[in-house]
C-alpha cells in the first residue's frame, strides 16, 4: 500500500536526521522522518555533551546555517565552558554539558512542531529504486547515476514514495554490543536494532562495511566520593552557542563535573585481563576510533603514562547516573567492576549501565559526491555515523548539509558547497568524500589547515550568508549579519586612523600598563597589538569610540591584533583556492593521463574528483600525480580551445 | 597517447668528430621510417620485428639500399621510453659528415629536425617526468657552461632534493607534534616547548641561510658572473673589452665618449663565463645622448658582480666621481692602471691606489697596446672565483630564479615563527608560518605542487612555436 508521497525521506532520527529533517522540512518541503523510537529522537547514547575542541566550532556552523543544534543545547545545557581559552581565538572552543533527557525531548518536540514535517515510528527495510529515465531534465543527470530513489517501504508494508532519501542510520545498522564475551544484537542502549535495510542497500549497489565504537560505564551518582577529585565549573557568564540565543536568557545555576585519575593498579587490571577484551582477542571485526579509545587502548598505547584523566559528568536532571568520561571499554562486565574501583572516588562504585562496545555496518569511502549524495543513486543521500563519522556534531553538520542538498536537487537551486577555507563543515564533508577513512572519523582542530581564519567567534560571519541563500535564514536575520559586518569594518579603519601622539598623559598611560613608551605617534590600533593592551583598556586614550556590542568588539579586536597572521592565512588559502577552481572535466578517462602511478590512477578513478584540489587530497595520490594530471589538463584545454 | 606530433630526429651526442656519434628518433612512425633506413646482416629491413629494448647490429641505408654506415641500434617501444613515444638511438660512426648525412636521409623520409629540448618536452607532457625534473632539464639545455650543466644533472639527480627533503622533515615533524598537542594536550606536552623549537628553528634558519647563500653564487656561475668595466672616458674601457673577447666589439677611438651605450660580451676563462659589459665613462656631461649612457653606466655597475675599474695611469688625478668610489667600497674591484707602455708620463702609482683604497685591492699594470698585464688579469679573476669554495663536484647550488625565490621564501617564514616565539604567541600562531615554510621548500622539489609552474614551463617549452 502506498501510504502517501514525500520531497524528502529522512531515515533516522538521531542528530543528523533530526537537522535533515527540519531543514528540508523549514524548505518548504514535504518531508517525514522515520525512526526506530520517537521517544529517543536525538538521543545521545554516548558521552553527555555537545561541542568540545573543534566540534564546537561545527555547533557554531550549524547555527550559522540555520540548524538546530545550538539553539537545543543552550535550552538545555547543565554546565558551559570555553575551552582553551588560554591559546590562541583559533583554539577556542565552546563545551556543553547536556541535559540528555531534556535534549532529546526539547529537540522531538522541535520536530513535531515543525510545519512540513511528519514524525513516524517505523522500521524501514528497503530503499525502492527505479531506473533512471532519459527523458528527465538533463541537468540532473550525473554521468556517475545507474539508478534512481522513488521511496522507501516499512517492516509493516507500507511504501512511502520519495523524491529523495537521506540515510541518517547512526549505529544502528546490523549493530551489535560487546561487553567482554557477551554479545547482544541490539542498537546502543539496548534499542532496537535495523537488521533488514542493509541487504536492501547492498542490492542497490552500495557497499558497507563494520565500524565501531564504544562507551563507558554510567555510575550512581550516590556511590561516588566527589570530595576524592577536583571540581570542574562551568564559566560565569556562559556564552550561548546560538547566535540568535540572548545570552541573558540562559544564565542559571551550573551542574558540576569533576576529574580524578587512572593508576597503576586501574592499569595492572586491565594489563591482565587484556586477552578477554573482545578487540584484542579478536572478537570484534569493526574498526573502531583512534581518536577516542578505549582505555584498553590507552593503558597499550601509553604504557609508560602513569595515570589518564577521567571526568565524571552528569547525565542528566533526571536521572542521578554519571558518565564517566575517558574509560570506555568492551572488557567484562567483572573486569569493568575491578577497574572502575581503582579510581579514587570510585571506589565504591555502582555500575548502573555497563560499558560496551558497538559495531554497525556504514559507508565505504569513495561512493559520495561532494553534496553527500551517492554517486550511483540520484537521490540517494546520507549523513553521519552512516558515512564513517563519530560523534554528535559532525552527525548533525552532515545531516544538514544532506539535508539543505537533498531540498536544493529537488528545488533545482545550486548545492550548497562550503569548501576547507570556509568552514569545520568544509573540511569535514571534503575528508568524508575524498579520504579513504579506515576508521570512524572524528573531527579535530589539526584538521583544519585554515584555522585561525575558521574560528568558532566568526562562525556567523563566514557562513550566515550561505545560509541565508539556501533559505534557512531570515532576511531579518541576514540584514543584521550585514550590519554588523559593516560596524566591524568601520571600527577597524577608525581605530586605524585615529593616532595619539606622545604626550605626558599617553606615556603615564604606558608606564601604568607596563607598556613601552611611545617613541612617535602611533593608531590606536597600532596600540592594540601590543599583547599587554586591548581595545577595553585603551578606552580613556580613546574617548569619542562608538557604543558597539562585545560580538562587534571581539571581531575588530582579532582583526587587528592578528592582523599579519590572518593575511598569511589568506594568502593559503588563495594559493588553495587557485587549485580548487581547476575543475577537472567530468568525462575525463584517467587511463589516457600517462605516468600516473597505478594507485593513484585506481584511486583517481574510484573518487572521481571534481577538482585539482580535491585529487590532491585523495588517498594514494601523491604530488608527482598531481603534477601530471596539471600537465595533462592543460594540454587538454590547449588542443580543446584549437578547436 | 594524447600527445601527438611529428616523428622528430637528432644527434645526441656532441657535433664533433668523434668515435661514435648517437642519433635519436621518437615519435609514432620511428619504426617505421627507421625500418625503411635499415638492414640487418642478411640484408633484411627487420627492424620492426625486432622486441623492445634490444640492442641490434646492421646498417642504415639509402633509399636505394646503398650502405651508409654500420651501426648498432636500439630500440625502445611506447611507453617504455625517455619520451614515452616508440624511441630509436642509432649509434653510428661519429664523423661530422656520416652523421649528416643519417641525419638528411631521416628528414627526407620524414622525420622532422628536434628543436633544442624537444624530447624533454615530449618526456615531460607525455608525464614521463615531473614539474622539478623538466625545470633541472631545461636548464640543463640552456646551461651556458660546464658548471651549470654539472649543477643540473645534480638537481635531477636528487642530492637538493635530499637536502631540502631532510629539511622538510624536520619541520613538518614538528608541525606533527604542535597539532597533536592541540588535539590531544593531556598525552602531549607543550611545556617549554617553544624553547626547544626556537632552537631547531634557528638550525634551519641556518640552513636556508646558506643554501640561499650558495645560491647566489649559483646564479653568477650560471649566467655569467656580471663584470662592469668603468672608468674615465678614454682610459681604455673599449679596448680592454676587446682584448678579452679577442674581437673588436666596441668602437675604440681616441675621442672621448666614443662608448655611449653599454657594450656586453660573454668570455670564458677556463671554466667561468664573464658577462662584460663595456660601460660609458663616468664623468659629468652635458651631452643629452651621453649622460643617459653615464647613467646606465653607474647603474650597471652598481649591479655588477666584479668591476674592473681602469684609471689612465698617465692621467694627473685617480677619480673625479665620488660615485666610483662608493662602488669600490661595495664590490669585488680589480684596478688597472693602464697606458703602462708610455712609462715617461706615468703619475698614478700602485701605492696611491691603495692610499685610497685600502691595501687589499688588486692592482694591475697594464697596457692595451702591449697586452701587458691580461694574463694577469685573468689569473686574478680565475683565483677570485675558484678560492677552492666554489667546486660544484658535490655541492648543491640553487641555480634558477625560481627556486630561490621558493627558498627565500621559506627563510623569511622561519623567520616570522622566530618573531612569535620572541612575541610568546600561541604555537597555533607559529603553525601557520612553519605550514608555509614547508610548502615553499616543497615547491623547490616538487613536493608541493605549484600550478603556476606548469604555465612557465609550457610557456618555456612552447617558445618560439
Amino acid at each position: 500500500m502506498i501510504v502517501d508521497e514525500f520531497d524528502v525521506i529522512v531515515i533516522g532520527g538521531g542528530h543528523a536526521g533530526c537537522e535533515a529533517s527540519l531543514a528540508a522540512a523549514r524548505l518548504g518541503l514535504k518531508t517525514i522522518v522515520f525512526t526506530l523510537s520517537v521517544d529517543n529522537i536525538a538521543f545521545m547514547p554516548c558521552n553527555p555533551h555537545i561541542g568540545g575542541s573543534s566540534k564546537g566550532h561545527l555547533v557554531r556552523e550549524i547555527d550559522a546555517l540555520g540548524g538546530e543544534m545550538g539553539k537545543n543545547i543552550d535550552k538545555t545545557y547543565l554546565q558551559s565552558k570555553m575551552l582553551n581559552k588560554s591559546k590562541g581565538p583559533a583554539i577556542h572552543s565552546l563545551r556543553a554539558q547536556a541535559d540528555k533527557m531534556e535534549y532529546s525531548k526539547s529537540m522531538k518536540m522541535i520536530l513535531q512542531s515543525q510545519k512540513n514535517l511528519t514524525v513516524k515510528q517505523a522500521e524501514i527495510e528497503e530503499i525502492l529504486f527505479e531506473e533512471l529515465d532519459a527523458n528527465e531534465d538533463s541537468s540532473l543527470l550525473h554521468d556517475g547515476y545507474e539508478r534512481k530513489v522513488i521511496g522507501v517501504k516499512t517492516v509493516t508494508g507500507l511504501t512511502y514514495k520519495g523524491k529523495t532519501v537521506i540515510l541518517c542510520t547512526g549505529t544502528y545498522l546490523k549493530s551489535r554490543c560487546l561487553c567482554g564475551e557477551s554479545i547482544s544484537y541490539t542498537g546502543p542502549n539496548g534499542l532496537q536494532p535495523s537488521n533488514l535495510l542493509s541487504k536492501s542497500l547492498i542490492e542497490g549497489g552500495v557497499e558497507l562495511r563494520r565500524f565501531k565504537t564504544g562507551t563507558p560505564a554510567r555510575m550512581d551518582g550516590n556511590s561516588i566520593d566527589y570530595s576524592k577529585m577536583e571540581v570542574q565549573t562551568g564559566d560565569t557568564p556562559v556564552i550561548p552557542f546560538s547566535f540568535d540565543t540572548n545570552p541573558d536568557d540562559i544564565q542559571k545555576e551550573q551542574y558540576n563535573c569533576y576529574l580524578t585519575y587512572t593508576n597503576e593498579k586501574t592499569h595492572e587490571i586491565i594489563r591482565n585481563n587484556i586477552d578477554r577484551s573482545p578487540i584484542y582477542a579478536g572478537i570484534i571485526e569493526g574498526i573502531g576510533p583512534r581518536y577516542c579509545p578505549s582505555i584498553e587502548d590507552k593503558v597499550v598505547k601509553f604504557p609508560d603514562k602513569i595515570r589518564h584523566q577521567v571526568f565524571i559528568e552528569p547525565e542528566g536532571s533526571g536521572t542521578n547516573e554519571m558518565y564517566v568520561d575517558g574509560m570506555s571499554s568492551s572488557m567484562p562486565e567483572d573486569v569493568q567492576i575491578q577497574m572502575y574501583r581503582t579510581v579514587p572516588g570510585l571506589e565504591n562504585c555502582v555500575i548502573v549501565k555497563n560499558a560496551y562496545a558497538i559495531e554497525y555496518d556504514c559507508l565505504c569511502s569513495g561512493q559520495l559526491y561532494p553534496t553527500l549524495e551517492l554517486k550511483k543513486i540520484r537521490g540517494l543521500f546520507s549523513a553521519g555515523q552512516f558515512n564513517g563519522s563519530s560523534g554528535y556534531e559532525e552527525a548533525a553538520a552532515q545531516g544538514l548539509f544532506a539535508g539543505i542538498n537533498a531540498s536544493m536537487q529537488i528545488l533545482g537551486k545550486p548545492y550548497l558547497s562550503i569548501d576547507r577555507s570556509e568552514g569545520y563543515i568544509g573540511v569535514l564533508v571534503d575528508d568524508i568524500v575524498t579520504k579513504d577513512n579506515l576508521e570512524p572519523y572524528r573531527m579535530m582542530t589539526s584538521r583544519a589547515e585554515y584555522r585561525l581564519l575558521l574560528r568558532q567567534d566568526n562562525a556567523d560571519i563566514r557562513l550566515r550568508k550561505k545560509g541565508y541563500e539556501v533559505g534557512l535564514i531570515s532576511e531579518e536575520k541576514y540584514q543584521a549579519l550585514l550590519q554588523k559586518e559593516d560596524q566591524i569594518l568601520k571600527e577597524t579603519e577608525r581605530l586605524k586612523g585615529i593616532k595619539v601622539g606622545a604626550s605626558k598623559d599617553v606615556q603615564d598611560f604606558m608606564d601604568r600598563h607596563d607598556s613601552p613608551r611611545l617613541k612617535t605617534a602611533a593608531s590606536l590600533s597600532e596600540l592594540i597589538c601590543r599583547p599587554e593592551l586591548n581595545y577595553e583598556n585603551i578606552s580613556e586614550l580613546d574617548p569619542d569610540r562608538p557604543t558597539l556590542s562585545k560580538d562587534v568588539i571581539e571581531q575588530v579586536e582579532i582583526n587587528i591584533k592578528y592582523e599579519g597572521y590572518i593575511e598569511r592565512q589568506q594568502r593559503q588559502v588563495d594559493k588553495f583556492k587557485k587549485m580548487e577552481n581547476k575543475k577537472i572535466p567530468a568525462d575525463i578517462n584517467y587511463d589516457d593521463v600517462l605516468s600516473l602511478r597505478l594507485e593513484a590512477r585506481a584511486n583517481l578513478k574510484k573518487f572521481r574528483p571534481i577538482n585539482v584540489g580535491q585529487a590532491s587530497r585523495i588517498s594514494g595520490v601523491n604530488p608527482a600525480d598531481i603534477s601530471v594530471l596539471l600537465v595533462y589538463l592543460e594540454n587538454y584545454n590547449r588542443s580543446n580551445n584549437n578547436h | 597517447m594524447f600527445f601527438k606530433e611529428d616523428t622528430i630526429c637528432a644527434i645526441a651526442t656532441a657535433m664533433i668528430d668523434a668515435g661514435i656519434g648517437i642519433i635519436r628518433v621518437s615519435g609514432d612512425r620511428t619504426l617505421e621510417i627507421v625500418n625503411n633506413l635499415y638492414i640487418d646482416a642478411k640484408g633484411n629491413h627487420s627492424l620492426k620485428n625486432y622486441e623492445s629494448h634490444t640492442i641490434n647490429y646492421g646498417f642504415i641505408v639509402d633509399e636505394n639500399d646503398n650502405k651508409i654506415d654500420e651501426i648498432m641500434i636500439s630500440i625502445m617501444k611506447a611507453p617504455r621510453s625517455y619520451t614515452k613515444e616508440d624511441v630509436v638511438e642509432i649509434n653510428s660512426h661519429g664523423g661530422r659528415l656520416i652523421m649528416e648525412s643519417i641525419l638528411n636521409l631521416l628528414i627526407k623520409n620524414g622525420c622532422r629536425l628536434a628543436e633544442p629540448g624537444e624530447f624533454t618536452k615530449r618526456a615531460f607532457l607525455n608525464g614521463r617526468i615531473d614539474l622539478t625534473r623538466a625545470e633541472a632539464v631545461m636548464d640543463l639545455i640552456h646551461a651556458q657552461n660546464e658548471f651549470s650543466m654539472k649543477n643540473s644533472e645534480l638537481q635531477i639527480g636528487g642530492i637538493l632534493f635530499n637536502k631540502i627533503e631532510a629539511l622538510r622533515k624536520e619541520i613538518l615533524y614538528e608541525m606533527a607534534f604542535i597539532e597533536s598537542a592541540i588535539d590531544d594536550p593531556e598525552n602531549y606536552d607543550l611545556t617549554g616547548y617553544d624553547e626547544r623549537l626556537s632552537k631547531k628553528n634557528e638550525e634551519w634558519i641556518n640552513k636556508l641561510d646558506y643554501l640561499i647563500n650558495t645560491s647566489d653564487e649559483g646564479i653568477i656561475r650560471k649566467d655569467g658572473i656580471k663584470t662592469v668595466i668603468i672608468g674615465k672616458p678614454n682610459a681604455g674601457k673599449s679596448s680592454l673589452l676587446n682584448k678579452l673577447a679577442g674581437e673588436e666589439k666596441a668602437i675604440v677611438t681616441d675621442i672621448e665618449g666614443t662608448t655611449r651605450d653599454i657594450i656586453e660580451e660573454t668570455i670564458r676563462l677556463d671554466d667561468i663565463v664573464l658577462r662584460v659589459l663595456d660601460t660609458a665613462g663616468i664623468r659629468d656631461t652635458d651631452d643629452k645622448v651621453e649622460k643617459i649612457g653615464v647613467e646606465r653606466a653607474v647603474k650597471s655597475a652598481q649591479s655588477a658582480d666584479l668591476i674592473l675599474y681602469i684609471i689612465d695611469s698617465t692621467d694627473d688625478s685617480v677619480s673625479d666621481d665620488e660615485r666610483i668610489s662608493e662602488l669600490i667600497l661595495e664590490k669585488h674591484v680589480i684596478v688597472l692602471l693602464n697606458k703602462n707602455d708610455i712609462s715617461d708620463s706615468i703619475s698614478i702609482l700602485e701605492k696611491d691606489i691603495h692610499n685610497i683604497y685600502g691595501s687589499n685591492i688588486p692592482v694591475i699594470k697594464t697596457s692595451m697596446v702591449s697586452d701587458t698585464g691580461i694574463e694577469e688579469l685573468k689569473k686574478i679573476i680565475t683565483d677570485m672565483f675558484f678560492n677552492g669554495n666554489l667546486v660544484p663536484k658535490e655541492e648543491v647550488y640553487v641555480t634558477n630564479l625560481r627556486q630561490k625565490e621558493a627558498l627565500i621564501n621559506a627563510f623569511e617564514s622561519l623567520k616570522k615563527v622566530e618573531a612569535s616565539i620572541e612575541a610568546s604567541m600561541s604555537e597555533d600562531f607559529y603553525s601557520i608560518d612553519l605550514m608555509n615554510a614547508y610548502a615553499f621548500l616543497g615547491e623547490i622539489i616538487g613536493q608541493e605542487v605549484d600550478e603556476d609552474l606548469v604555465e612557465e614551463i609550457f610557456s618555456k617549452f612552447c617558445m618560439g612555436k
